[in-house]
């Protein structure tokens, strides 16, 4: 099939926007994090990027986007390992006129953030090689089937995976492929790894909350290459994903602050990043199949929700240290049920009737069964994993390394030169032999 | 001779020193130092977690001073450091047996 230059060139803008959204969440989770491991917080999106990436090319994208003959339902096949032939400029059969390659990036891309997202768990006190070693299992066998239960769809009608394909469920851009699935890992690792050394009693406050509103600005502008990409060409359809992103974001970041308002009395910039990605959360799914005040509307609801439920872990007792479960959890199925009643055919043919477009409950049901599917399969497969790891080469640093940080203790490194009136001076840091006597320049103290 | 220790709000150390030059004082030492009084600290809210802060920022700025001059010094860094709301901080003066000047090994009042 021919390329087409024009969907083409905006999976490419797309692909790179998404792959940004990775060092996104690195700077939305780093600001949340304490100082002593803010580098240990970075450190694990970045290496999701360079593990899932290559999974993704050698067997990933393979068994979630091919098909997988009997067990087609389930899981995808080995037909294109090594993306072996699809250099050839070959496109995907589906119409759009793009180059598989440029489609296998743009799924690497969630594949990785999908990843980086569960990290925000268990921050401060995960061994780090259990992390690199975690996400090599997890996105196997958790990410890759559920993507190819909702993404896959064969040449033929009710062809491919047994959610999007099989059942009809919707999920555009991943609100269950990518956050439902997310959150319920990351529940699941909160509770494998037990909570951080003083917690609840100190709440662990955010070390840099700049940072936070960095991170959370870059996975807004990200987000549109997400949700409108998912439209896999340059169309009305991305158009009405690209409007939605906007404003449902709009509409989770003031509700969320005016929660914040009338219960605790102040609106807060956490708040306002964490409703906005709240907001991106769970518009998601429903970006390309909603009208722009269904995703308004869509977005209030889950901006108030969310900054309601991130006070749930204190009330059951779970560390989920940067609130993984409260916004991607939650966010991702208010979102996806939401479908079920704000959906309407009349923004998107392809997309089905909700509730209040006539649709009945069956949408609705759908949804459900999708949810809740995506939760209970990633929930316990993740605590199998987690706690396979734990019993073999364990997952949580010593209580020592803990206290003293883990930038030192794992990475030997420390984000930040403290504790002098004079900014840099260095007083507490240790000079090295100085190299004077080859000539190389010394420190001078300030 | 007595060492005169004021415990004072960060932005208020450039009108301490200035104060303390015109009164004619040579030297001081600051540094850096944290702690409450009776008001405590304040309440910071994240995501709805309330986090008390009761270590507050401050600078300690530390003066040798000779006897005589004391309480006038004492004064001058009080009317510098005061903003009239809470958390302006504590200034004291202890006795100092020997002060050496380690340049010169200078004694006593002379070395100030």
């Amino acid at each position: 099939m021919k390329i087409d230059s024009g969907n083409t060139a905006w999976l490419l803008v797309s692909t790179a926007l998404v792959l940004l959204m990775t060092p996104g969440v690195a700077f939305f989770y780093g600001g949340m994090s304490r100082a002593k491991s803010v580098l240990n917080m970075m450190m694990m999106s970045f290496v999701s990027i360079a593990v899932v990436g290559m999974v993704w090319a050698v067997y990933g994208y393979s068994l979630a986007f091919t098909d997988g003959g009997g067990l087609n339902d389930f899981i995808g096949g080995f037909d294109d390992w090594g993306l072996v032939g699809l250099e050839n400029a070959a496109t995907l059969d589906d119409g759009t006129g793009i180059p598989s390659l440029v489609f296998v990036a743009f799924q690497a891309t969630f594949a990785i953030i999908t990843v980086a997202l569960i990290s925000g768990a268990i921050a401060d006190r995960a061994k780090f090689g259990a992390w690199v070693v975690f996400t090599l299992i997890w996105v196997t066998i958790v990410y890759i089937p559920i993507a190819h239960w909702v993404w896959f769809f064969g040449p033929e009608d009710g062809e491919g995976g047994w959610i999007g394909a099989g059942i009809g469920a919707l999920d555009f851009a991943g609100g269950t492929v990518v956050h439902i699935n997310a959150g319920a890992a990351a529940l699941a690792l909160a509770l494998v790894l037990g909570k951080r050394k003083g917690w609840p009693r100190d709440p662990m406050r955010p070390h840099n909350l700049p940072f936070v509103l960095l991170g959370a600005a870059l996975l807004w502008f990200g987000w549109f290459g997400f949700n409108a990409g998912s439209a896999l060409g340059a169309n009305g359809t991305a158009a009405v994903a690209f409007i939605n992103t906007l404003l449902a974001t709009c509409g989770a970041a003031f509700a969320w602050i005016v929660v914040e308002k009338i219960r605790d009395g102040s609106s807060t910039t956490l708040g306002i990043a964490s409703g906005a990605v709240a907001g991106l959360v769970g518009i998601t799914p429903a970006c390309a199949f909603v009208t722009p005040l269904g995703a308004i509307a869509l977005g209030l609801v889950v901006g108030a929700v969310c900054a309601y439920a991130v006070s749930l872990k204190y009330k059951l007792g779970f560390d989920d240290s940067l609130d993984v479960v409260g916004v991607h959890m939650v966010g991702g199925i208010v979102g996806a049920l939401l479908i079920g009643i704000l959906a309407t055919t009349a923004v998107n043919e392809a997309g089905a009737d909700g509730l209040l477009a006539g649709g009945g409950v069956s949408l609705l049901g759908k949804q459900a069964v999708s949810v809740l599917a995506t939760l209970a399969y990633s929930f316990i497969v993740t605590l199998i994993i987690g706690k396979l790891i734990d019993m073999t080469m364990g997952f949580r640093i010593s209580e020592e390394d803990e206290v003293a940080g883990i930038d030192s203790t794992a990475h030997a490194e420390t984000a930040y030169d403290f504790g002098s009136i004079h900014a840099g001076a260095g007083v507490g840091g240790t000079l090295a032999p100085s190299p004077a006597a080859d000539g190389a320049p010394t420190k001078v103290e300030a | 001779m007595k060492l005169i220790t004021a415990v004072i709000k960060p932005f208020k150390l450039d009108e301490v020193k200035a104060a303390l030059e015109t009164f004619g004082v040579k030297g001081l030492t600051v540094s850096e130092a944290s702690g409450y009084g009776r008001q405590k600290g304040h309440t910071e809210v994240y995501r709805g977690a309330e986090y008390k802060v009761d270590l507050v920022p401050k600078l300690r700025v530390e003066v040798l001073v000779d006897d005589a001059d004391a309480d006038d010094i004492i004064d001058v860094i009080v009317k510098a450091a005061q903003t009239g709301k809470i958390g302006d901080g504590k200034v004291w003066a202890v006795p100092v047996e020997t002060v050496i000047r380690v340049r010169t090994g200078e004694t006593g009042p002379e070395a100030l």
